[in-house]
């Protein structure tokens, strides 16, 4: 998921909110966001990935960031959203569910304002956030998928 | 060329490795029955195809050293050489040499072919001649007959050059027969800007003075499909005898009338010939196989929704909709089996395989061995087929180097000296079962035995039963050859057969007899799509159990539903441990009053499984699960339900493990207390 730079140096990302944090993820990754469906409870799965759900009659993994991210859980609501995404885990294309309270919007984001992850004032290990940028006054995170999930 | 066909090398690739399969069988038979003349002409048959449709192709090193092979085969095709063992060694050896000019030919090295020519035109030549020279493949025949003049005429459909047909070539190849006057027929040649650069217009013409029979001018058409038009006129002296008499056999008989009006309707060459080479063989069809994968992912969903929309209708008062619901239901079915029957191989298509390879393990060690084979006819999923393939291979170069002995060892223990391996497929429920099975020396449950403690894989004073020692040549890392050979000693052990074969949902079961020889019988389930299952319930969570391992459902007694831990069920005056799947699972709800105990079993395991409830059976289709859940053991996929949410399908080989692990612990514990 290297981002896909546009001439302007801007990328599109679909901004999330997962807790108190703004999440940022590349809108090229995003297959499609679904309402909450039942989950099936996958016994003796890491807890992060502790379920699996139906999409289109594919078997897919459910991530719960909150419990990878030490995150306080949280019971879902009328905006809890299933994002699935399309990434390469080790070199294999696999279809992932993400679980998020609430998905915002597609906006550009301008790759020149974007930040390493500061090594201190965040509660999660650094090498699980790709780079950190503002947006209207808020702190947007852009992870790194592939690390949070291996 | 337009996008949807195929690219036409490929095609030549793919027909080439059947036409090398043919000529290998043939060539292996004719070890066995080196005076079969229809084995020689098969395998003539199959040189000749390869040599002419590569040189259309382009791959002219593969014409060119076919040709050569040809030539030399040729002389045993006239019978001007007989059919030796040598002759069959340098043209295996030659059959494997054009199979890496297809497959990699800047990995082959010309200096090999030259020796391979060399080695085949010694075996074919007589004592004092000469190798026999590079003629023209009919040559020999030409000794009895004189030449004589044909009229062909042939029009290539306007779609020639678009599918690869060079007609250049096709002349060029007439020219190869004898003398040939070649006149182009300009006729139907539209205006300029009528012209279709990709259509051919072109008709031709040629007068060929030749001593081949027809069969060999109609093999330069045979890959001509039914839009082109061939017409083949005989000369003049014996039209009497064909089936075209009356004024053609006149034109053919004057040259100068070429130019004269050709024929408007000629039949197409020998339609519907049931040539492989042509790509549909009789009533068949080549499909590709990922089409087969595609219709098989799409019939898996319409199961899904099949089984949804019964759930609808089952709940609603509609008769019309459940009567709907009921014929799709049962279409369904239909469409699923027809499927699953389309992609069913005989599997006796990968025993052929191993016929070569026994051949040249026999020769390199040194040890004759006959193989017999049996229901080559079992179908199998072939998927299934080429997954097995490789194990196989595995068993059966350790059978032929550890299981046979060296034939004088054989002799002095009152054996034949050629060591005997059996290839033995049949059904059994919804299973294949697959065996190799040598009468070499058997196991050494010795020797396995003093490995293992060596390995620090069972304890010195371990108590194994025959069947466990056997077992232990699955473990990793095991294996019992005293001395690496480069036929099985290559760190690919048994272990490795075991995970493929389990990873195809089956299992493995060994028996030998010291003195007698070993056998290996592979446990497959007949597809890997969609299987019948017993959907339970554990807790909350509702899971699969393939049906095919499930052996009968009991009632768990009273007296050990309250209690927990190990336990020992007896069914029918066996001992069967079970395995609470609430506890397995950490489900954390309370048990069901009445629990139920599903008994699995692969070979001679069995284990019980107690479950709360037992939903019925279900048309599970297989979905693998993501690389996120690879480190979860006990599930080998997963299914949807007619509800839409999905079920984890209970994977049977880890269960029986899990609970002969439980078992071995019990015990212990037991003879601990005691």
């Amino acid at each position: 998921m290297a981002p896909a730079a546009t001439p302007d140096q801007a990328v599109d990302v679909l901004t999330l909110e997962i807790g108190t944090e703004v999440f940022a993820i590349e809108a090229t990754a995003v297959r499609e966001i679904l309402d909450l469906v039942p989950v099936t409870e996958v016994p003796g799965a890491r807890p992060f990935v502790g379920g699996v759900i139906n999409v289109r009659g594919r078997i897919v993994p459910l991530v719960d960031m909150r419990l990878r991210l030490a995150m306080p859980p949280a019971a879902p609501t009328a905006d809890t959203r299933i994002i699935v995404l399309d990434i390469a885990l080790e070199g294999e294309p696999t279809a992932v569910g993400i679980l998020a309270d609430r998905v915002n919007e597609v906006v550009q984001l301008d790759l020149g304002m974007l930040e390493e992850a500061p090594r201190l004032g965040l509660r999660w290990q650094p090498e699980f956030i790709r780079s950190v940028g503002m947006r209207s006054g808020r702190l947007v995170v852009l992870p790194d998928l592939e690390r949070i999930l291996t | 060329m337009s996008g949807s066909l195929p690219d036409p090398a490929e095609t030549y690739r793919q027909e080439a490795a059947e036409l090398l399969d043919m000529l290998e069988q043939s060539l292996l038979d004719l070890d066995h029955r080196p005076d079969d003349r229809d084995l020689v002409d098969t395998a003539f048959r199959a040189l000749h195809t390869i040599k002419g449709s590569g040189a259309m192709f382009g791959f002219d090193s593969v014409a060119a050293f076919t040709h050569e092979f040809e030539t030399a085969f040729d002389r045993v095709r006239a019978g001007l050489a007989p059919c030796s063992r040598a002759l069959v060694a340098a043209a295996l050896r030659a059959r494997d040499h054009i199979r890496g000019l297809i497959e990699a030919p800047d990995a082959t090295d010309p200096a090999v072919g030259d020796t391979i020519l060399s080695a085949l035109h010694a075996a074919v030549s007589d004592d004092a001649a000469a190798p026999a020279p590079a003629l023209p493949p009919t040559a020999p025949e030409s000794a009895s007959a004189s030449p004589r003049t044909w009229r062909i005429c042939f029009r290539p459909g306007p779609d020639a050059l678009v599918n690869g047909t060079n007609p250049l070539l096709m002349l060029e190849e007439l020219r190869g027969l004898g003398r040939a006057r070649v006149t182009a027929l300009l006729d139907r040649v539209p205006p300029l800007d009528a012209i279709d650069p990709e259509s051919c217009y072109l008709g031709w013409e040629v007068m060929l003075e030749t001593a081949a029979p027809r069969s060999a001018i109609e093999e330069v058409f045979l890959f001509i499909l039914d839009d082109a038009a061939v017409r083949i006129e005989p000369p003049s002296d014996d039209t009497a005898a064909q089936a075209e008499p009356g004024p053609a056999a006149a034109i053919a008989a004057t040259p100068d009338l070429a130019e004269a009006e050709p024929p408007s309707v000629v039949p197409p060459l020998r339609p519907g010939r049931s040539d492989p080479d042509i790509g549909r063989v009789g009533g068949s069809l080549r499909v590709q196989a990922e089409r087969l994968d595609a219709l098989m992912d799409r019939v898996g969903e319409l199961v899904i929704c099949q089984a949804r929309l019964h759930q609808l209708a089952g709940a609603g008062a509609d008769p019309g909709l459940t009567a709907v619901a009921e014929e799709i239901g049962r279409l369904v079915s239909e469409l699923r089996d027809t499927t699953m029957g389309i992609r069913m191989v005989p599997i006796g298509s990968l025993f052929t395989r191993f016929r070569r390879l026994l051949h040249d393990l026999s020769r390199d060690l040194g040890k004759p061995v006959e193989l017999v084979t049996s229901g080559e006819e079992t179908e199998l999923d072939k998927t299934m087929i080429e997954r097995m393939a490789d194990p196989l291979v595995h068993l059966i170069r350790n059978a032929v180097d550890h299981g046979l002995e060296a034939p004088d060892a054989r002799e002095a223990a009152g054996k034949p000296r050629a060591g005997g391996i059996r290839l033995v497929a049949r059904h059994a429920g919804a299973e294949v079962l697959v065996t190799v099975a040598d009468d070499g020396r058997g196991l050494d449950a010795e020797r396995i035995r003093a490995k293992a403690v060596e390995n620090g894989l069972i304890a010195a004073d371990a108590r194994l039963t025959e069947p466990e020692i056997h077992q232990l040549i699955f473990h990793p890392g095991f294996s019992t050859a005293r001395e690496i050979s480069a036929i099985s000693g290559r760190g690919v052990g048994m272990d490795v057969v075991k995970r493929t074969i389990e990873a195809l949902r089956g299992s493995i079961e060994v028996t030998s007899r010291p003195g007698h020889g070993t056998e290996v019988t592979l446990r497959l389930p007949l597809t890997l799509a969609i299987i019948e299952g017993l959907l339970v319930r554990v807790g909350r969570g509702i899971y699969a159990i393939p049906l095919s391992a499930v052996e009968e459902c009991v009632e768990l007694p009273p007296d050990e539903a309250s209690r927990g831990g190990f336990s020992l069920l007896s069914i029918r005056g066996a001992l069967v441990p079970f395995l609470r799947l609430r506890e397995l699972l950490r489900t954390g709800t309370a048990p069901d009053p009445y629990q139920k105990v599903v008994i699995i079993a692969a070979g001679e395991h069995r284990v019980g499984l107690v479950v709360d409830q037992i939903l019925g059976s279900h048309q599970t289709v297989i979905k693998s699960l993501s690389r996120l859940h690879a480190d979860v053991k006990t599930f080998s996929g997963a299914t949807i339900l007619g509800d839409g949410t999905v079920a984890l399908i209970l994977d049977v080989a880890q269960l029986l493990e899990i609970g002969q692990a439980e078992e071995e612990r019990g015990r212990a514990k037991l003879r601990e207390a005691a």
